[in-house]
């Protein structure tokens, strides 16, 4: 039986969560997106299932792992035209409209897994980059600087969505549609058109998380994310709205998981223990939910269609 | 105004068809630069549809909207203000969670890729200080007052430079004091040439204010007049067709016992802030005591915590010396208490049901209307029936959706059920706020009648006509504190604006 508190180990549980904490975050950052602008997508899980899939079939048949981002990418915004279709266009119920997307995705994602592929093969992905001199340093380096440059890009995209939310045009236009459309469209913003395009958006960073998830665990299954779209939802609220706060969520979230898979390699815990245990991160989250989470700060038009002169 | 021949705006033959309501029929108005014309009328006379038909908002059915004689080609809100039309609603459109200058800011034609809030601070600080708008750019709008917010409507309009300017019953929310400013803000505009529509019911308003004044009814306009050529009285008249007696008779008090007895009542609001600070009441047997205040003083969580509806941090309510405080509704109204919430489609009615579920709504687990647990249908109708007959609420049948009434209407019915257990002690929360002069004309009596019956009632209004109307006290709610409380006799609209807007409270304090 191993010690978890070594420095190795401590070293080992940070890298890890950072490199698990990334599909939370890219499809967080995508929902907070959308959610400041009024909308809920609740099909986030089964658009990574897509994108995962997407990104996996292309490495499998190509040997690209660029080409598999853009493929993720690609079917993340294709999801986005139908789900802004949806919502924007036929003004459907946001909640029962996003459910329908996970179920697709997660039916699809499968079907054409079983027809396109059958047996689990592996593919490569991007192998670590080491951040000149940074990863150099001992132990911090090992922790920060030595990951896929995935890992980097979704944490760069922290500040840039930060950005686009708070100091641009677009991203007042984002923050005035979420709260109150009405006094937007009467100004002369297009609701529909900020909505379209958060959905975009949103989709988009769900589609790549899910390239992420596949192309690093190099692998595709059925229901691969196994419900991380929904926890990423979750974080939004965790966050609440703020890309900072979302990140803070989907990096505890991510040292938790990684904290319990170091315990089972270690043989800390076993058997029914260990299967209690895989549930931590899931009932940390409800706690912290519960804990952190105030309805203030939450757009005040949220799943409310707009329509105008009503 | 002697140059101008050609008006500025120009409605000719408006109309309007919604399914089953001529909202607007053959409706003409015009408006000259720099002229302030008052449209008056009540709700559904069709004043809100010619504005958003004007405003882009909706297409009219029939007829032509013409600026500075040309067609206006005006089909959405972005047209309106291109074409320097700018309308402030009366549920202002503002987003709290922005500053003031972000809110300004929104939608502006020259907004670069990045949001550049300190060139439009500026700006926003140059039309202040010339139109005496005071605000603070960088002021969240979730901290302003509502007369601050009017305030940040009107630097939105003149900021993207206005030529016609629309005004929503403006001054439903504003103190006395606040009104005379807002007045002065407008004159200033038209002496600069912007032409203003200013809708509104307050007669006294409209004759203050306007050059021009046109009433509308039904979808119609009934007159067009000057302040010069009419009067109170004759507009009215006009607004609802009929002579209207605008402030109900009251019959001398009969003052009995204390019925209801707020004590030092601490309430938090919705914010998680103290909105009641410690507020001390009495309302006796045959007595109306009326509170006025600018909305967001308290009122609305003083009259939930009476009604059980919301709990108190501190002090104490009675209802005929038997303590209720923090106690659940039901046991509250089992004290004597009928409660007319000011919310009435949230916290009156349930919408969806019918007349007759929405009557018996309080006592429908009791007898007569539920025996051993079941509803007894032919007594429930019989006992609608005659509640719906002697408060005059006009439904097409008891089995009619609620929703679809009109305000004065369902406001009629609340008060039917309400009154229908014979309370004790009343409390009316905005009793006629959207409701038109009929129904207001009536639900006054009603009150006025209850009280010389010897129920015990308060009214909490931001109208002070209505507050001055009804009451035998008046009491000035500000700040979550009942600052002074006086007999109608010497309550003036003056002394009162004053109170409202914190004026002299400390005095109050201190004595």
């Amino acid at each position: 039986m191993g010690d978890f508190f070594t420095v190795a180990s401590l070293v080992f549980v940070v890298g890890s969560g950072i490199r698990l904490a990334t599909p939370f975050l890219l499809a967080g950052l995508g929902e907070a997106i959308g959610q400041r602008s009024g909308v809920l997508n609740l099909g986030v899980d089964g658009v990574m299932l897509l994108g995962a899939f997407g990104a996996y079939w292309t490495i499998y048949e190509t040997q690209s792992p660029v080409l598999g981002v853009f493929v993720g990418l690609g079917v993340g915004l294709v999801m986005g035209v139908v789900y802004a279709v949806i919502t924007v266009g036929l003004k459907a119920e946001q909640g029962i409209s996003g459910i329908g997307i996970f179920l697709f995705g997660l039916g699809i994602s499968d079907l054409l897994f079983q027809k396109q592929v059958g047996t689990p093969f592996p593919i490569r992905g991007f192998g670590d980059w080491h951040v000149p001199l940074l990863s150099d340093i001992p132990k911090v380096g090992e922790m920060f600087f030595q990951h896929s440059v995935l890992v980097y890009v979704a944490f760069a995209l922290v500040p840039a969505v930060a950005f686009l939310l708070n100091r641009t045009t677009f991203g007042l236009n984002v923050r005035a549609v979420g709260e109150n459309p009405a006094a937007a469209d009467s100004l002369g913003v297009s609701v529909a058109r900020v909505r379209t395009t958060t959905i975009l958006m949103a989709n988009t960073l769900a589609g790549l998380a899910g390239a992420v998830l596949s192309i690093e665990l190099g692998i595709f299954q059925q229901n691969l994310t196994n419900g991380q779209g929904f926890i990423a939802i979750a974080l939004v609220y965790f966050g609440a709205w703020r890309p900072v706060g979302v990140m803070g969520g989907a990096l505890l979230f991510g040292l938790v998981s990684a904290t319990v898979l170091q315990w089972k390699t270690l043989g800390l815990v076993s058997g029914a223990a260990s299967s209690l245990t895989a549930m931590a991160p899931a009932v940390l989250t409800i706690l912290a939910l519960v804990v952190i989470s105030r309805t203030v700060g939450q757009p005040a038009a949220l799943t409310r269609p707009f329509e105008r002169g009503h | 105004m002697a140059d101008h021949t050609v008006p500025l705006l120009e409605l000719r033959g408006i109309t309007k068809r919604f399914p089953g309501v001529l909202a607007n029929d053959d409706v003409h108005l015009d408006v000259l630069p720099g002229e302030i014309h008052a449209l008056l009328g009540e709700n559904g006379a069709g004043k809100s549809t010619l504005m958003k038909v004007l405003y882009g908002l909706y297409r009219p059915d029939a007829g032509e909207v013409l600026l500075s004689g040309e067609p206006s080609g005006i089909a959405t809100p972005a047209d309106a203000i291109d074409a320097g039309v700018a309308m402030i609603h009366q549920h202002f459109m503002l987003v709290p969670t922005l500053t003031v200058a972000e809110n300004v800011a929104l939608g502006l034609a020259d907004n670069g890729m990045l949001l550049d809030t300190t060139a439009v601070a500026g700006r926003i600080r140059e039309l202040s200080a010339r139109y005496g708008l005071h605000v603070d750019p960088s002021a969240y709008v979730w901290q302003l007052a509502v007369g601050e917010r009017q305030r940040v409507e009107i630097v939105k309009a003149l900021y993207r430079d206005c030529r016609l300017l629309v005004l929503d019953e403006p001054t439903a929310v504003l103190t006395p004091l606040e009104v005379d400013e807002l007045f002065v803000t407008l004159r200033t505009m038209a002496a600069d040439g912007v032409g203003l529509i200013f809708i509104s019911h307050k007669l006294d308003e409209v004759l203050a204010l306007s050059d021009r004044i046109t009433v509308m009814r039904d979808g119609r306009v009934t007159g067009e007049t000057t302040p010069g050529q009419t009067s109170k009285g004759e507009l009215a008249d006009m607004m609802v067709g009929r002579a209207v007696q605008l402030a109900p008779d009251r019959p001398a008090a009969d003052v009995g016992e204390v019925r209801l007895a707020v004590d030092g009542l601490r309430v938090m609001g919705d914010r998680g802030l103290e909105s009641v600070t410690g507020c001390t009441i009495e309302v006796r047997a045959g007595e109306v005591v009326g509170i006025a205040g600018v909305s967001g003083n308290g009122q609305r969580e003083l009259a939930e915590a009476v009604a059980g509806l919301r709990q108190p941090t501190g002090g104490t309510v009675a209802i005929d010396g038997t303590d209720v405080t923090g106690q659940h509704p039901s046991r509250v109204r089992a004290a004597g208490l009928a409660y007319v919430p000011e919310e009435r489609m949230r916290d009156g009615v349930v919408g969806e049901f019918t007349v007759a579920e929405n009557l018996i709504l309080v006592d429908h687990d009791r007898d007569p209307y539920c025996r051993r647990g079941l509803l007894r249908l032919g007594a429930i109708a019989d006992a609608c029936r005659d509640l719906v007959a002697r408060f005059t609420v006009k439904t097409p049948s008891l089995e009619t959706t609620t929703s679809n009434l009109s305000g004065g209407n369902i406001q009629k019915l609340i008060l039917a059920r309400e009154l229908s257990g014979e309370p004790r002690v009343l409390v009316a929360a905005q009793p006629t706020r959207g409701v038109d002069i009929g129904a207001a004309e009536y639900i006054h009596r009603r009150l006025i009648d209850e009280r010389s019956s010897g129920t015990a009632v308060l009214v909490i209004s931001e109208d002070l006509d209505e507050v001055l109307a009804l009451s035998d006290r008046v009491a000035v709610m500000f700040a979550g504190r009942i600052v002074e409380v006086m007999d109608v006799a010497d309550a003036t609209v003056e002394r009162l604006g004053l109170l409202m807007a914190g004026t002299g409270v400390e005095e109050v304090g201190a004595a």
